[in-house]
């Protein structure tokens, strides 16, 4: 795989039981870039994911990440390995932390950096003095992505009384409060009105100029068309197209298994 | 009145040792979905731990003053934390995963393993201490009737309520109590954020066992008169604190150990104390026909 490459996924294939959900995709998401996966309803495109960030385990195949000159198997590491490993994710549902405030929410993002701080729990017990430094940093830091999803307002409100869309919005700053190299999203903009998607790929943009790869499923098209660097489309399990999104728009296989192309589904 | 008074204080002071007790099972609960039935067996762990160190004190002149007290209690905690720990390694997490009922009845396993470790390691005979604090105040008097406290309950009351403020820091301020929250709601997303599950559970018993630990020896202190066969009852009732209080619900825990003790007290008092231990489980019946979700406990959302 090149060098630019962030994360590649060789061959990998996953089923349940007799049915293929993923059958052998391969591709590759560039550094720095925006790689969205496409595809029909029931193309596999969350259990691909699923995949990516330690949900399932693949069948076959490998998936590796090229993060600070070092290669990780990510299909082979246990759930809280890939946060650290470099690989944060938001979900189709949302799962935050309901009870918990947004802030609280961010913190946890933050705990492996925080409990490194504090000797593992037993400084922060004892009141070491390197305890409220860091937290200080990881509220600054928490500060700063509350900022940046326009969040900063209600950032002592419980995440379960943010309307739908902040909600969508504090999940994207939770994943990145974990400093992700390779931050996966699936489908972000669901849910969202026009002027929320807009704020939406503006915010995607800039977490990639800021040096974070972002991965994303994705059913708005004018979202997907209009921030991805390269496009990977699925249908029933495997790849029929991966190139940039003025090629995907005229791709023919794509058109067909998006209209349907006269087979009985 | 004077009568009641004294009542009121010793059932505060009862109430205070359920309520270390349930909220060992509240927070197990909590964060992984089962009642650890062996918990009271920790607190008997915790109270022999603090017999042993006392006679060994004793023996050696050394049992003087609150210094000694702080003493066994720390000594009691730190070797039942490891109790705490061994059982959830042991017992627990390799079924992880496994179906609901495989880590209860492995609890139940656990707590039978520990009576009878006990049993053979400290023989069954009841193990009496004479009592090492002394002494008391006089509140009132009322005819003929004294109301007593005594620096024991007064001592319970100041020892729990300061371990429960600093439980309560930890667990609302702190990095590892922020883990422990977030592994309640959503365990899977929490490692998914860089949450080390298993080590946040581990330390989950940890704690429970800790508090266990300080009501097993301020129970020794107290009451003078331990077996390995306490933690069966006391963990009952302690359990059924925290079902009163809203299984989960941390304050719920001690506000439920608070009425157990009280209304087990105030039973032995004015009615007949052999039946104290049925008006407590009369309790519990009630709870779970009328309100399940205890006093503050969170009505159970169906996940879909």
């Amino acid at each position: 795989m090149s060098q630019a490459a962030i994360l590649s996924v060789e061959a990998v294939t996953m089923r349940f039981g007799g049915l293929t959900a993923v059958n052998a995709v391969s591709f590759a998401a560039e550094r720095g870039a925006i790689t969205a996966i496409i595809g029909p309803n029931g193309a596999g495109k969350t259990t691909l994911f699923n995949c990516i960030t330690g949900f399932y385990r693949p069948s076959e195949g490998a998936i590796t990440l090229h993060h600070e000159g070092r290669d990780t198997a990510l299909h082979r590491l246990a759930g809280h390995k890939i946060a650290r490993a470099g690989v944060a994710r938001t979900f189709q549902n949302i799962r935050l932390f309901q009870g918990m405030t947004a802030l609280e929410n961010l913190l946890v993002a933050q705990h492996n950096r925080l409990m490194a701080a504090t000797g593992f729990g037993i400084g922060a017990v004892l009141g070491l003095s390197r305890y409220p430094a860091a937290e200080r940093d990881a509220i600054d830091r928490a500060r700063h992505w509350l900022e940046m999803t326009a969040l900063l307002d209600r950032a002592d409100d419980p995440a379960g009384s943010l309307p739908y869309g902040a909600q969508r919005r504090l999940e994207i700053a939770r994943a990145m409060c974990t400093e992700p190299a390779l931050l996966c999203l699936d489908e972000p903009a669901a849910g969202l009105n026009p002027r929320e998607s807009e704020a939406l790929s503006a915010l995607l943009r800039s977490i990639r100029d800021g040096g974070c790869s972002l991965l994303l499923i994705e059913h708005d098209m004018s979202v997907v068309m209009g921030i991805s660097d390269r496009i990977v489309v699925l249908d029933h399990g495997a790849k029929i197209a991966d190139a940039a999104p003025a090629v995907i728009r005229a791709d023919a296989r794509v058109i067909a298994a998006y209209l349907g192309e006269g087979d009985e589904e | 009145m004077a009568y009641a008074l004294q009542q009121l204080i010793n059932g505060i002071s009862l109430g205070m040792i359920y309520g270390l007790i349930a909220v060992g099972y509240t927070m197990v609960y909590g964060i992984i979905g089962m009642i650890n039935f062996a918990h009271g067996d920790v607190f008997m762990i915790g109270a022999f731990t603090a017999l042993i160190t006392i006679v060994l004190l004793l023996s050696g002149g050394m049992m003087e003053g609150p210094g000694a007290i702080l003493l066994v209690l720390l000594v009691s905690m730190s070797v039942t934390a490891l109790y705490g720990w061994t059982v959830e390694r042991l017992a627990y997490r390799p079924l992880r995963g496994s179906f609901r009922l495989a880590p209860l009845i492995s609890a139940i396993g656990m707590s039978i393993l520990l009576q009878n470790y006990v049993q053979v390691s400290q023989g069954a005979r009841v193990k009496p201490l004479e009592p090492i604090v002394r002494g008391g105040f006089e509140v009132m008097r009322e005819g003929g009737f004294v109301v007593q406290l005594s620096t024991i309950q007064i001592m319970i009351v100041s020892i729990t309520l300061s371990v429960l403020a600093v439980f309560t820091w930890l667990v609302t301020r702190t990095p590892l109590g922020r883990a422990m929250r977030a592994c309640e709601q959503d365990r899977k997303m929490a490692a998914l954020l860089g949450v080390d599950t298993d080590r946040t559970i581990s330390l989950t018993f940890v704690i429970g066992a800790a508090l266990a630990a300080v009501a097993g020896s301020l129970y020794l202190i107290r009451y003078g008169v331990i077996d390995f066969y306490i933690g069966f009852l006391v963990g009952v009732k302690a359990f059924t604190a925290a079902v009163l209080g809203g299984i989960g619900s941390l304050p719920g825990a001690v506000l439920g150990g608070l009425l157990i003790g009280l209304i087990e007290t105030f039973w032995s008092a004015y009615f007949s104390v052999q039946y104290k231990d049925v008006a407590a489980f009369a309790v519990l019946v009630m709870v779970l026909i009328f309100m399940p979700t205890g006093l503050l406990g969170r009505q159970e959302v169906e996940k879909v």
